[in-house]
């Protein structure tokens, strides 16, 4: 949601249709609710609103719109005079908080790219200093809403849009942990595990975020792809020469000696990481059974929360299970 | 063979505003395409010396389009311009409204070429094709190739139809490229015998710092591949990735690179890595573990007795190879 005119339909078009930035600028403006289904390792539902609805009266079924909600996500062109949307923003927010106060509220201050540095963190600041005191003053402390600085130029909405999408994960923590424990036996730099179709990253490992590694990762899988697009066609006289594994497997070696590693985990998601420590090169066998593991770890994980969202739906902050994870975590071999 | 053969003369014409700088600074300069608006008009001749794969050093005279450059280069200039050309390339700007009088002055440097190097190859492109609509593309630009057909006189000409924007432009560059390597088809016929022996769908060599296609070989299978600008494709999503690896390791596109790269997947492997100094060989095998360890293996067997082979040569870059290596069969099992 946000006001007209500032990027919402652009957004969701970069992220989920993989439109290039510069093709937004002939896109229509909306007229009524988009409701986009991503279909990924969990489903979800994308709704575009209309910048200028008026959802707040009494016309409109706050049930049907913010009941099955999981986060809100309010666009603010920052190149904009944004006080009439934070004005909005703070109805809005307030009259969440009253009847659904689970929802996560995520405010992309947008369209930072034309901004300089100084200018941007005055206005980042000031957007969050206006949205808070509304808050507090209506009895709100601990509201979750969060903030991001976001582009369709660069990374930073896939970032952002990342982060959103982390926070609905049931077993987020448990897939952190993971990925920790595998990148800390196998000598990974950073790793990520990405959702193939919109390169949204729904877990990484908690070293601090790297852009630089994420884009390389992020264009890594593009290039993966892209190339499979041009040797995948079918012909039944291509036959395989012998057994290989079912899933696609990827590593190169850049001119530092910097390593990415791809693989795939399952039809939706595949596991990226960077390798700088020249002993872990070494031992690709090593890295390859390791991430195997991983996967089956992963597997075991999803299909258990799977399970347990049929049985009882509500229970999410039991949904991790530490034995699937203890047997999984002995399994590593380190270095 | 003396230093000065070695050295082919390129020339890049066309009106002003073609498009000619730009294209050269995408190609030669890792330029990516939203850069070129940067580019000024070009001033009278800007004389580059191309390095590409190793020793051929490709001397390019981008030539300024304007009118005044023009009369310049078909009077005072004349001997100094045409003279030793190895390759002309010309540009045409499909958007051009004047199209006869284009017709005109690339008849005139054609009479002027005729004059001084008769057996210079002559490229034509048709660029900024993007600009055209999808649908009327193929036929806009059949109909100018024509006309400029029927102006060649007794050049024997190929046209292209390019556009920065996309994989066109590598096509058009990788053929020009392919015209201009000696010996070419020794390494053709090496090649050949090489994808058969590590039973390769697909062999294709590219050039180091372009990422522009040498040249390549396909098994049987392998032509029955659906995708004809599969080539001209690797080439940008390769070169996009350069550009984001140095974006990202803060250093320039020029020195960026990659040491090796492999991927396997269900319908397909593949491998890449360095060849020569200048190349890269990558090659396209059906899957299957073990084969494609052994390709790879033979891949670096076959590097070692090329670079040899290499050094025992004219230090050409390229070399004259036998055309089948002896090292690949001892691993072939």
């Amino acid at each position: 949601m946000g006001l007209r005119r500032s990027g919402k339909s652009s957004i969701a078009s970069v992220v989920f249709h993989k439109m290039p930035p510069n093709e937004t600028l002939f896109l229509e403006s909306t007229t009524r609710i988009q409701k986009d289904s991503v279909h990924s390792f969990m489903d979800f539902q994308v709704w575009d609103f209309p910048g200028q609805f008026e959802y707040l009266e009494s016309s409109f079924d706050l049930e049907e719109i913010f009941g099955s909600l999981g986060a809100l996500v309010w666009v603010i062109d920052a190149q904009d005079d944004y006080l009439e949307s934070v004005a909005r923003l703070n109805r809005t927010i307030l009259t969440v908080q009253q009847y659904y106060p689970n929802i996560n509220i995520e405010v992309f201050i947008h369209k930072v790219d034309g901004l300089s540095d100084e200018f941007r963190t005055d206005t980042f600041q000031d957007i969050v200093q206006l949205i808070s005191d509304e808050l507090s003053d209506a009895g709100y402390e601990n509201a979750p809403v969060h903030y991001y600085l976001t582009s369709i130029y660069d990374y930073s909405v896939f970032e952002a849009f990342s982060k959103v999408i982390q926070k609905l994960i049931p077993n987020l923590s448990t897939l952190e942990n993971l990925i920790n424990t595998l990148s800390n036996n196998c000598g990974f730099e950073k790793s990520y595990l990405f959702d193939v179709l919109s390169k949204i990253y729904i877990a990484s490992d908690t070293r601090p975020v790297d852009m630089s590694c994420y884009e390389m990762c992020s264009d890594y899988i593009d290039v993966i792809v892209d190339i499979s697009e041009l040797y995948s066609w079918d012909h039944p006289d291509r036959q395989a020469k012998g057994e290989q594994n079912q899933e696609a497997e990827s590593h190169v070696v850049l001119h530092d000696e910097t390593m990415i590693h791809l693989m795939e985990m399952n039809k939706y998601l595949c596991l990226v990481s960077v390798i700088r420590n020249p002993e872990a090169k070494e031992k690709k066998g090593l890295i390859d059974m390791n991430c195997r593991t991983f996967q089956q770890a992963l597997n075991d994980v999803f299909s258990r929360s799977w399970e347990q969202d049929q049985e009882a739906e509500q229970s999410r902050d039991q949904v991790e299970a530490p034995q699937i994870e203890e047997p999984a975590t002995n399994n590593f071999l380190s270095l | 063979m003396d230093g000065r053969k070695k050295k082919r003369k390129v020339l890049l014409m066309g009106k002003s505003g073609s498009g000619k700088s730009s294209m050269r600074s995408i190609i030669f300069s890792n330029y990516v395409a939203k850069d070129v608006r940067r580019l000024g008009a070009t001033i009278d001749v800007e004389h580059s010396h191309v390095k590409f794969m190793g020793n051929l050093t490709l001397n390019l005279w981008d030539c300024g389009g304007q009118d005044a450059f023009m009369e310049t280069y078909l009077a005072s200039q004349r001997g100094n311009i045409f003279s030793d050309v190895a390759v002309l390339i010309y540009v045409f700007d499909i958007e051009s409204r004047e199209v006869e009088r284009d017709l005109d002055t690339y008849n005139a440097i054609i009479s002027a070429l005729r004059e001084y190097s008769p057996h210079a190859y002559v490229f034509c492109l048709v660029h900024k094709l993007d600009l055209i609509q999808a649908e009327h593309r193929q036929r806009i630009y059949d109909e100018r190739s024509a006309l400029i057909r029927s102006r060649t006189e007794h050049f024997t000409i190929d046209t292209f139809g390019s556009s920065i924007w996309d994989q066109s432009l590598y096509k058009a560059w990788a053929g020009i490229v392919h015209k201009l390597i000696p010996n070419l088809t020794v390494i053709e016929r090496f090649l050949q015998a090489f994808a058969k022996r590590i039973d390769a769908e697909e062999v294709i060599l590219f050039e180091r710092s372009t990422f522009l296609t040498v040249t390549s070989v396909s098994s049987e299978i392998g032509d029955l591949n659906p995708i004809y600008d599969r080539h001209e494709r690797l080439s940008n999503i390769m070169k996009a990735f350069k550009h984001c690896a140095a974006r990202n390791t803060h250093t320039t596109p020029a020195s960026a690179g990659f040491v090796v790269m492999h991927t396997k997947t269900p319908q397909f492997n593949v491998f890449l890595g360095r060849f020569t100094d200048n190349t890269y060989i990558f090659v396209v095998v059906p899957p299957g573990e073990a084969a494609y360890n052994c390709a790879v293996l033979n891949t670096m067997l076959a590097r070692e007795g090329f670079s040899k082979a290499g050094g025992a040569a004219h230090g050409d870059g390229f070399p004259l190879p036998t055309p089948d290596s002896p090292e690949e069969e001892s691993n072939s099992s």
